[in-house]
């Protein structure tokens, strides 16, 4: 079989240009959103003006955009814990079960509860759900590390079997033990621990009333700063990027490759726990079903359209937050996981553009 | 709790996890591993619903699902065949994207009857004692689809030519190219039987062993079992067929572990506290790592292991030549 | 050498004006090329002069820009492998195009017409049984190629271009794996087909090596000929080194005569597993001291790599390895390193570099926990730069910048980079492995001149290396391996290189251990151990003031090879060589059918 035409792959041999990473990232979400208009189109619905609710759901007020933050919380921390994992390839697929059990560690604090609500202070209850949060996460990314590092077993498997097992678990004990009067959830948290919000400044600043961005948004922010210093001015992060580029590299220069790949999970599960706690403390205010939208999945997908950059991150998930936000408001209701797919789909195609020049060259007839 | 009927229903739902894992055993051989089978089982389950629901056809209906399999597959095999895409990511990207056009696609579609594949009982081989009854009286056409997909798939891998050349491109596609093989073409075709049969898996579901479009939970994670089973299986469909059968007996199991009020002669717990059942529900996958813990080390055991090339794309003169 | 060079016959091939262009490269330059029916034809040049691009032409892998092939006076284009083979042309690769679990029979048979389906492996083991016998080579058609000996491998590289009936034959270097007998073997075997009919391209490097095997060569420089077709007779090895190289090669080295200090490291009774779970390391006891080369000769295969692991802290193993009064053994690499050990790797790209970081980050892969490099937690990228960029000129690494990635530096440059890395710890030893391998000429002599260097500073160096030239040049003691024990420790200024090589093959054995029996205190044991002599020495040997040493303990009685004088071993080692793969291969009954 022989076309007219074949693509031909020349590989670059200068420097790939700074801007086209970004140049084709953003191509990407554009051929993204376009393909998801024709399969609309084809549902019969108006792609257009699906969009323009997705803009005017997402960015059309204040209350609005906050909402979008808010949704883009987790999926920083998230999106960072897996940057850090995939520079060293490896495919931890499991934020949404760490995610999980950050939450329900973070919610023992309360149900339990670990310390008397009524004295201690808020300071001390929240720093305390927040650090059973990060073992938590740190805990369920211990697991697939260990089987990877030791056992060499495939860690997107793993990780995915996780997840289905950390929602069991959660269901079992808001089915069960913590029930709220056999509903599937726990009892409303008491407000000290909860995150404050802007909306809590409403008494003295009226414009905040009803803004529900929360103080989560900040460990986001502190997060990314972390993880930038820790990927590109550490002694860790020069490992990590050893082992990332080389791994017998790293083994020859004397570098423990079990120990990090277990850190490294741990790690990207702490800031995942961290998200689950974020997300129950700050949002929901009580341990539920459904907790997440799919958090652990797109975290991935920010993860991978930043192209690991941490500060990229914060961008790429206030973009994934809107179409969270839009997503919940429109029907059909897979749209927006569509739209994800395509837009990873289209990123890592495009990473061929990086690597080479693309040439459409017509085949020439050969006789012998 | 009936010892018959765990084997018949293991091996009956068991099989859409034998079709998918052989499907995957296919790619991988080839040195595609393909991470989205459970997006294509549910791109392929919502497509032979739909087609069987307007046409009326399940033919149609199983056609339109290997179709939508495949189809799904091919953007794999571009991405990671010619664009040299890491296939970790594009089989996960592939995954949301067929999970999410079959949400979009299948919209509407819940609770609604439609022609199913029928099931039928063999003259003959169903007389056979015990082993009629369980294998071959009332199951499934597809079920029989499987029986013979076990050695046919086996003799093809290695017994036969076109088998050899899909080892070796597995394998060192670098000397199968010198030798005049088509790698690009080899590794597109195996992907795409692969994604095939994918799709075909997931119209057993839909259409066939457990019918009706329960939106993202008709796969419920299946996919994913059926890619971790192609490693407990150390590549060979006759692993995959133990390993999908077993499978399918445990879920059974697990079902049938809920009825009783006794159990071993002391209260049934899952009876009592209907919570514990969320335990049950986790087993299966607990099950699966373990199985690969299992697989791995019996593979370390044998020297057995991954086809040397899976996961590392091919381009001419950048490796040994 | 014979005859038919002068038989005024077609050429079987006839290659004109080829031009070959990748991206930044000229690889081949309007060059021409032809083979004559029944010669062997020797192609000549550097690494990178295009030898093996003219010839993946020849075969179908490239498509030249430019330029005509004609086989048998029928001009051809090529579009795959495929074409080429149907026309006759076969190659055979350095490295070997081998699926390593699947049969001998299954290897040959992947890409042909017949079987058209079904296998049918039995008929075929037969064919395959067949064609061997006809060419000499044998073979066991069911083994399974990861079962197989280097040797064997490439003999199933032979017979997979005789079984599609090529009459063109082209090998890449195809001793460059093989000990001197088993290259002596196989020029044998070249010569048989040769005879029959069959023209040959013989690609090498190696100067001596061609001058055995050519009727006419070709020599290739930076994509050019510089020798078309030259027959051999009367060129001398410097006219053929300056037409290869373009300048006047010194084959002298600046090696300094020192006494060797006090013991740096000592290994006794080490064994070790390969991958495979299979012994590749048995009771290996050695020691090295200051300023002193020690050379390890070998057949690829025979535990050299897994004897560097072991050193370097990247293989468990048993027994003890001292470095510095302390056992390094089973420790981690990071141990090894922290003792003085510098580790220049055989695999440049795999293990030496991280190919997609910066030279920066390469440089510092070693130190990058100490000061100025790394203060606590944190890592001063401004000092690893200064650090990157004081070597980079130090050591003369041709780049950009310190910013440009390893892997687009040229591969002596790479090894500069990795030699910079090493060498600048003032390790108090060196573990080298094959640090010449795939360098040109010009570069060869920079890192063995850099070798020699250090050793006269005073670092113990362990020299692994499978050319045995070089280890000849450099060492001043060998130790040769043979199926992971030390057969033999010889010293190379009295010893000559055929001795080396029936040691190599494991036909005649040497004294072993520490040559003056100097151990450390804790080495007692192993001094008591290596009490009985047991194996006999030849001629050369007894003029050896070395290998008054006594042996192992005693091997297992079948590996004790009377050992010969050189004449004879010419003749008999292919037939040894043989059996042993036969044994090794068909078990104990292999010789049921009588001695071939």
């Amino acid at each position: 079989m022989r076309l007219p035409y074949s693509l031909q792959l020349v590989k670059r041999t200068e420097e790939t240009p700074k801007w086209l990473p970004a140049v084709t990232s953003l191509g990407a979400v554009v051929v993204a959103f376009v393909f998801s208009g024709i399969v609309l189109a084809l549902m019969k619905a108006d792609p257009l003006r699906i969009y323009q609710y997705f803009f005017r759901a997402a960015f059309g007020s204040w209350g609005a955009f906050s909402d979008v933050v808010v949704k883009a919380t987790p999926l920083i921390l998230i999106g960072l814990g897996c940057s850090v994992a995939f520079r060293m390839h490896l495919w931890n697929i499991g934020a949404e079960g760490q995610f999980y059990i950050g939450a329900f560690f973070a919610s023992l604090v309360v149900l339990v509860p670990l310390v008397p609500l009524e004295t201690t202070p808020k300071f001390v209850i929240l720093s305390l759900m927040a650090i059973l949060g990060l073992i938590g996460g740190a805990v369920y990314g211990f697991i697939p590390g260990v089987l990877k590092a030791r056992f060499n077993i495939n860690e997107v498997i793993t990780t995915l079997m996780l997840n289905y097992i950390a929602v069991f678990w959660n269901n079992y004990w808001i089915f069960g033990k913590y029930s709220d009067a056999g509903f599937q959830m726990t009892r409303t948290f008491p407000n000290v621990a909860w995150l404050p919000r802007l909306a809590d400044l409403a008494k003295q600043y009226p414009v905040f009333s009803g803004i529900t961005l929360h103080l989560g948004v900040v460990f986001g922010l502190v997060a990314a700063v972390i993880v930038w210093l820790i990927v590109y001015r550490s002694r860790w992060g020069y490992k990590i990027n050893l082992i990332g580029d080389n791994p017998r590299a790293a083994r020859y220069a004397g570098i423990d490759i079990t120990r990090n790949i277990i850190l490294v999970f741990m790690f990207s599960g702490a800031l995942a726990g961290l998200a689950g706690m974020a997300e129950v403390s700050g949002v929901v205010h009580r341990l539920q079903e459904r907790i997440s939208t799919s958090y652990g999945f797109s975290g991935v997908i920010v993860a991978w359209l930043a192209k690991l950059n941490p500060y990229a991150v914060i961008v790429v998930s206030i973009l994934f937050g809107a179409l969270i936000v839009a997503g919940r408001e429109i029907q059909p209701s897979g749209v927006s996981f569509m739209i994800q797919g395509t837009i990873l789909f289209l990123v890592i195609s495009s990473d061929v553009l990086l690597k080479y020049h693309v040439r459409l060259v017509r085949t020439e007839e050969e006789t012998a | 709790m009936n010892l018959d009927v765990i084997l018949r229903a293991g091996i009956s739902t068991g099989t859409i996890l034998l079709i998918a894992a052989i499907g995957e055993i296919l790619s991988e051989r080839s040195g595609i591993q393909n991470l989205g089978v459970e997006g294509m089982m549910l791109f392929g389950a919502m497509a032979a619903f739909k087609v069987s629901y307007e046409s009326g056809s399940v033919i149609l209906a199983l056609l339109a699902a290997i179709g939508a399999g495949g189809l799904l597959s091919l953007a794999h095999a571009l991405v990671t065949i010619h664009f040299q895409a890491d296939q970790t990511v594009s089989g996960l990207s592939l995954t949301f994207l067929g999970t999410g056009l079959a949400l979009v696609l299948g919209e509407g579609l819940t609770g609604l009857n439609t022609p199913t594949v029928p099931n039928a009982t063999i003259p003959l081989l169903s007389l056979i004692p015990w082993v009629g009854k369980i294998f071959f009286t009332d199951q499934n056409l597809l079920v029989y689809f499987g029986y013979l997909l076990i050695p046919a798939s086996w003799y093809f891998i290695f017994k036969t030519k076109p088998g050899l050349h899909l080892r070796a491109v597995g394998e060192n596609p670098a000397a199968a190219d010198t030798l005049g093989v088509n790698i690009y073409r080899t590794r597109y075709l195996y992907t795409f039987i692969g994604g095939c049969m994918a799709g075909l898996a997931g119209a057993s579901i839909s259409v066939a062993i457990s019918p009706g479009w329960y939106s993202n939970l008709t796969t419920s994670g299946q996919g994913w079992i059926a890619v971790a089973l192609v490693i407990f299986a150390q590549w060979n469909p006759t692993g995959a067929a133990v390993g999908g059968y077993l499978f399918g007996m445990l879920r059974r199991f697990m079902l049938d572990l809920q009825g009783p009020t006794m159990l071993l002669g002391y209260k049934n717990p899952f009876f009592y506290d209907h919570n514990l059942v969320f335990f049950l529900q986790m087993t299966p996958f607990v099950l699966t790592i373990i199985a690969l813990l299992w697989g791995s080390a019996r593979a370390r055991r044998k020297r057995l292991g991954a086809p040397a090339a899976l996961g590392v794309p091919y381009v001419r003169g950048e490796r040994g030549l | 050498m014979t005859l038919p060079t002068s038989i005024p016959e077609s050429p079987a091939v006839e290659m004109q004006d080829i031009v070959l262009r990748f991206p930044g490269v000229l690889a081949n330059d309007h060059v021409s090329f032809t083979l004559n029916k029944g010669e062997i034809h020797a192609l000549l040049g550097e690494n990178g002069a295009g030898k093996s691009s003219l010839m993946n032409v020849l075969t179908g892998l490239y498509k030249p820009q430019s330029g005509t092939i004609r086989v048998n006076s029928k001009k051809v284009v090529f579009n795959s492998p495929k074409d080429a083979i149907l026309s006759g042309i076969g190659m055979i690769h350095q490295h070997f195009m081998l699926v390593p679990n699947q049969s001998v029979t299954e290897n040959i048979l992947i890409g042909l017409d017949e079987p058209r389906f079904t296998l049918n492996l039995k008929k075929y083991d037969e064919k395959v049984r067949e064609l061997a016998a006809q060419f000499g080579l044998n073979i066991d058609p069911t083994a399974k190629i990861w079962q197989l000996s280097v040797g064997e491998q490439q003999r199933v590289e032979i017979l997979k271009i005789l079984y599609r009936g090529a009459n063109i034959l082209v090998l890449d270097e195809p001793t460059a794996v093989l000990a001197p007998q088993e290259a002596d073997e196989l020029i044998l075997t070249l010569r048989g087909m040769a005879a029959q009919g069959k023209s040959i391209v013989f690609i090498s490097h190696k100067l001596n090596e061609v001058r055995a095997v050519a009727d006419r060569l070709t020599i290739l420089r930076k994509g050019k000929t510089t020798a078309e077709g030259v027959p051999l007779e009367g060129l001398t090895k410097e006219k053929l080194a300056s037409l290869m190289v373009g300048r006047e090669v010194l084959f002298n080295l600046k090696k300094c005569d020192q006494e060797a200090g006090d013991t740096v490291l000592m290994l006794e009774d080490v064994s070790a597993m390969n991958n495979k779970d299979l012994p590749a390391l048995k009771n290996v006891s050695l020691c090295l001291k200051e300023g002193e080369i020690l050379g390890i000769a070998g057949v690829a295969g025979n535990g050299q790599s897994e004897l560097v692991e072991v050193i370097t802290g990247m293989r468990t193993c048993t027994g003890r390895i001292w470095m510095g009064g302390k056992n390094i053994a089973n420790k981690t690499p990071q141990f090894s390193i922290e003792q003085g050990l510098a580790h220049i790797p055989e695999d440049r790209v795999g293990v030496g570099t991280a190919p997609n970081l910066s030279i920066t980050k390469n440089v510092i892969m070693k130190n990058f926990e100490h000061e100025p490099i790394s203060h606590r937690w944190r890592l001063d990228y401004t000092a690893a730069n200064n650090q990157a960029k004081k070597l980079r000129e130090q050591y003369d690494i041709q780049s950009p910048s310190v910013e440009t990635q390893a892997r687009k530096l040229s591969g002596g440059n790479l090894q500069k980079l990795i030699l910079a890395r090493e060498l600048s710890s003032q390790p108090r030893l060196v573990v080298a492995m094959q640090p010449t391998r795939g360098l040109d000429v010009g570069a060869i002599e920079g890192v063995q001149q850099l070798l020699l260097n250090q050793r006269e500073q005073g670092c113990a160096i362990l020299l692994v290396s499978e050319d045995l030239d070089e280890l000849m040049d450099l060492s001043d003691r060998i130790a040769v391996m043979y199926e992971g024990e030390i057969v033999g420790i010889v010293n190379p200024k009295v010893t000559d290189i055929n001795t080396i090589g029936l040691m190599m093959t494991g036909m005649a054995r040497r004294g072993t251990a520490c040559d003056d029996g100097v151990f450390p205190p804790e080495a007692g044991q192993a001094d008591a151990d290596a009490g009985a002599q047991t194996g006999e020495t030849d001629e050369a040997a007894q003029a050896d003031a070395e290998t008054a040493t006594p042996e192992p303990p005693a091997p297992p009685e079948e590996e004790i090879e009377p050992a010969m004088p050189a004449e004879e071993a010419e003749y008999l080692p292919p037939e040894t060589e043989k059996e042993r793969i036969l044994r090794k291969v068909r078990g104990p009954d292999w010789n049921k059918g009588g001695r071939p």
